[in-house]
């Protein structure tokens, strides 16, 4: 499929969805409602995405930015999903029913950005101890022991 | 992180059906680092395993939005250190690609000889574990004496013998050691006439193929829907490799075959990897002799910036595809930086295969999923 045709595919699923062509990839940015159904129609309907070989975020001081990297082992064609997120209540609905790799990275990315992800099975701290404080990748954390900067 | 440690002292408290949680690791001689596996167990059958993380969690994600461009490629080589060139090759890469930096044809040779030296000896190091975990002492030491060499240039070129750090954005750090080819043909003599002792030690043996056949079976959709690479994932049929679906560097001029197994058990996850070592054998006769001569390094200016936007790369290392994301804001450090690390998505495919298997089967299972933790916790 030409990015074309993917953005008319998009819109008909995602209304409210915008696009940025500037990168290597489609980079696809929808609402944080939107997602989940998005995600639903693109690994099953006719794009067949099953493989999500990168899920992380991204702190924009402003706001947070989850990124999707999807693509298909039929056609080799990859896509980048982004759903903009507040900073105070990060909330976003869980995708690790599509993807099973998903849900050690959405621990991940929990743990690191304090991103909520509803209907989670198992939403707890992966890597980092269970009372640690604060969540590390983001841009206003500070360490008062290690140091963190240069 | 597992921070309760219940001693069990009533035995009436437990399940009705004799349910018992052991901790495996983190100082365990079968988890090869600090894993820590929480395995809930019915009699000898598992029936849940729960992986807890973060023992060597260095946070080099973090480390990285303050280290420049030229910088941070260092610290990727701890990460999964038996695949540090090709991790630092993952990063050259990025920037010269946001950067359109010109590579000499010299370096771009180099740096896929170093890979396939570099795979060679990470699957040599796990083929002695491997064995070793199901109670073969022996092949460790036949790993261990062709690997040595392998270990030997690589203290030559880049002077180092673990943590290796050569590659650097634009080409190589420094010229070629003068032995260079001489070494590398001279492993390639010794390697081929020893591998078939592997064969008749491990493979063939009959102990070996009864604990791993049919073991800790991966069917292709769960591959891919736990986001396995590497040989993980060809073993279950999956075609993946990086260096055949998104040629980089020179592999688009070799020849090699993609290794493929149907069965998706230990045993083929464990003959994909040898046959792996016979292909990486053929890239490097392919290019040893034809090393253009030439400048080392591209012409690349003082201070790196990437332009603002987003770039990714990715890599073919021992274990699967090495992904680099890097979000740029046009300075000379990344704004934000992440790892998709191969061993990470190979771990979480555990418990999926281990379930209603027998506990002495894990070490099969997961000695075949050649986990390295600090590429897991990063």
């Amino acid at each position: 499929m030409t990015n074309e045709e993917i953005k008319e595919y998009i819109t008909t699923l995602a209304p409210a969805a915008t696009f940025d062509e500037t990168g290597e990839w489609l980079n696809i940015m929808v609402t944080a409602e939107e997602l989940k159904p998005l995600m639903l129609a693109l690994r099953n309907g006719k794009m067949q995405m099953n493989y999500l070989f990168c899920l992380t975020c991204v702190d924009f001081k402003t706001h947070l930015t989850m990124v999707y990297h999807l693509s298909a082992t039929s056609h080799r064609q990859s896509i980048v999903i982004k759903a903009n997120l507040n900073l105070e209540q990060p909330v976003i609905e869980t995708v690790c029913d599509i993807w099973r790799t998903a849900e050690f990275l959405e621990r991940e990315v929990f743990e690191m950005f304090g991103v909520h992800f509803t209907n989670h099975p198992d939403l707890r701290k992966l890597i980092l101890e269970d009372d640690f404080k604060g969540y590390p990748l983001r841009k206003d954390f500070e360490d008062p022991i290690n140091m963190i900067k240069l | 992180m597992y921070n309760q440690t219940e001693i069990i002292k009533d035995t009436s408290e437990l399940g009705a059906d004799g349910e018992l949680v052991i901790n495996m690791g983190p100082q365990h001689p079968a988890t090869h680092g600090v894993l820590h596996l929480v395995v809930t167990l019915n009699g000898e059958t598992i029936k849940k395993i729960e992986p807890h993380l973060g023992y060597i969690h260095r946070s080099i994600e973090k480390m990285c939005e303050s280290l420049t461009y030229r910088q941070f490629i260092y610290v990727t080589s701890r990460m999964d250190y038996l695949s540090s060139h090709i991790n630092n090759l993952g990063c050259a890469l990025l920037v010269e690609k946001g950067m359109q930096i010109e590579v000499p044809d010299r370096a771009k040779y180099v740096r896929v000889i170093l890979s396939e030296l570099t795979r060679i000896a990470s699957h040599e190091l796990w083929l002695g574990a491997m064995a070793m975990d199901l109670g073969a002492f022996t092949p460790f030491f036949y790993a261990f004496r062709e690997r040595e060499m392998i270990t030997d240039i690589m203290e030559d070129t880049c002077g180092a013998r673990l943590t290796m750090n050569y590659i650097v954005p634009g080409g190589l750090m420094y010229d070629l050691h003068p032995d260079f080819q001489k070494k590398v043909k001279a492993f390639i003599t010794q390697f081929k006439s020893k591998v078939t002792e592997y064969e008749d030690l491990v493979t063939n043996n009959v102990i070996f193929q009864s604990r791993t056949k049919g073991v800790g079976i991966l069917s292709a959709e769960d591959a891919i829907s736990y986001g396995c690479t590497g040989p993980v994932a060809r073993a279950s049929g999956v075609s993946c490799d990086i260096r055949k679906i998104y040629p980089y560097e020179v592999y688009d001029k070799v020849q090699f075959d993609e290794v493929l197994e149907t069965a998706g058990d230990s045993f083929a996850r464990y003959m994909v990897r040898v046959k792996e070592m016979n292909q990486s054998i053929r890239i490097i006769e392919q290019l040893i002799d034809n090393i253009p001569e030439g400048d080392f390094v591209g012409k690349t200016k003082n201070v790196l910036k990437l332009p603002k936007g987003e770039f990714y790369t990715r890599v073919e290392t021992a274990r699967g595809e090495f992904g680099v994301y890097v979000v740029s804001e046009g300075g000379t450090t990344p704004h934000r930086i992440k790892f998709r690390s191969p061993g990470f998505s190979n771990l979480s495919v555990l418990n999926h295969i281990s379930v209603g298997s027998k506990i002495g089967d894990l070490m099969a299972s997961m000695g075949t999923l050649d986990l390295v933790i600090p590429d897991i916790d990063r």
